[in-house]
């Protein structure tokens, strides 16, 4: 199962590495990146992913968040990984920067040239 | 087991979400694809015991889809734009070799995997590193209840100083790409 898991992420990973390499329309290959880091930040989400035995089963760890009169070393029986946690929470928000710049760079693309293809864009410079 | 199969299905999802973001002709329907795959993201983050990033990614996903709407709706382009056979097929090839490897390294041919298996992160091994320290001591020594916060603005507050400048510049390098004011007229063609 878990390496199913791991295996459809990478899948995800790939299609946006695909429309960010063969694609030729610009929304296009923003798309694709935005995927691409989207499989990314899963792929570390499960990394810290933890499963618990308890007495009702096998069941998933519970958020690295202390509750009313709970101890540090209780929270580190049963929590999830919180170090990819903190460093995805980076990761998502500079996402948003990088696409708001492509968003920008595509915008004076389509005010320049009239177009979102990358081979007319081409063929227009110069 | 049942949340694993559940979270399985969501990827794969969000797998389907993102190749009928990719291959789809009509450029909006694309955006509003894309905008899918984040919101399954954001519900696995959920189902991952991890509220902070939901709660994140959920805002990051409306407004990424906000700016590419507008970008989409504002310009006509109804051309399809095929893709390139010679990059298409080398990127078969390298995801392919690529999910090779990654099968051999998650040990999925019974061999000793080099990766911490699925449900058993490095906290749980015999060294278990900085997080082991995080989840226990960060109560006494931060004061704060939630750890992702306490390491966020706490024990890395210089890297999330970092991050927001990362935002800042993007943002301004944004408004000097798109501003209209202070540009030198161009030459029309």
């Amino acid at each position: 199962m878990g390496i199913a898991i791991y295996l459809l992420t990478f899948a995800i990973l790939l299609a946006g590495l695909y429309a960010v390499v063969a694609k030729k329309n610009v929304v296009k290959i923003i798309v694709g990146a935005a995927i691409l880091d989207y499989a990314v930040n899963l792929f570390l989400v499960l990394i810290g992913w933890r499963t618990v035995s308890t007495a009702a089963g096998a069941e998933g760890g519970a958020a690295p968040i202390l509750a009313a009169g709970q101890s540090g070393r209780q929270l580190l029986a049963s929590a999830v990984d919180p170090l990819p946690q903190a460093l995805i929470l980076t990761s998502i928000v500079i996402a948003l920067g990088v696409t708001a710049l492509m968003v920008a760079l595509a915008l004076r693309l389509h005010e320049k040239y009239g177009t979102f293809d990358l081979e007319n864009i081409r063929r227009l410079r110069g | 087991m049942g949340m694993e199969l559940f979270i399985l299905m969501l990827i794969a999802f969000m797998l389907a979400a993102s190749l009928i973001a990719i291959e789809t002709r009509d450029l909006l329907s694309s955006v509003i694809a894309m905008g899918a795959v984040g919101f399954a993201l954001s519900v696995i983050d959920l189902l991952a015991g991890a509220p902070d990033l939901a709660i994140t990614q959920v805002v990051v996903e409306v407004v990424s889809l906000i700016l590419l709407v507008r970008v989409v709706t504002a310009r006509e382009e109804t051309q399809p734009v095929p893709s390139d056979a010679l990059r298409t097929a080398v990127t078969l090839l390298a995801g392919g070799i690529f999910l090779a490897v990654a099968f051999f390294a998650f040990g999925g041919a019974g061999g000793g995997a080099t990766v911490p298996p699925f449900g058993q992160p490095v906290l749980t091994s015999a060294n278990p590193g900085v997080s082991a320290d995080y989840l226990a001591r960060t109560a006494e020594q931060t004061g704060a209840s939630n750890v992702v916060m306490a390491i966020v603005l706490d024990y890395r507050a210089y890297d999330t100083l970092g991050e927001a400048t990362v935002i800042f510049v993007s943002i301004l390098g944004a408004y000097a790409i798109l501003r209209r004011v202070g540009r030198r007229k161009e030459a029309r063609a």
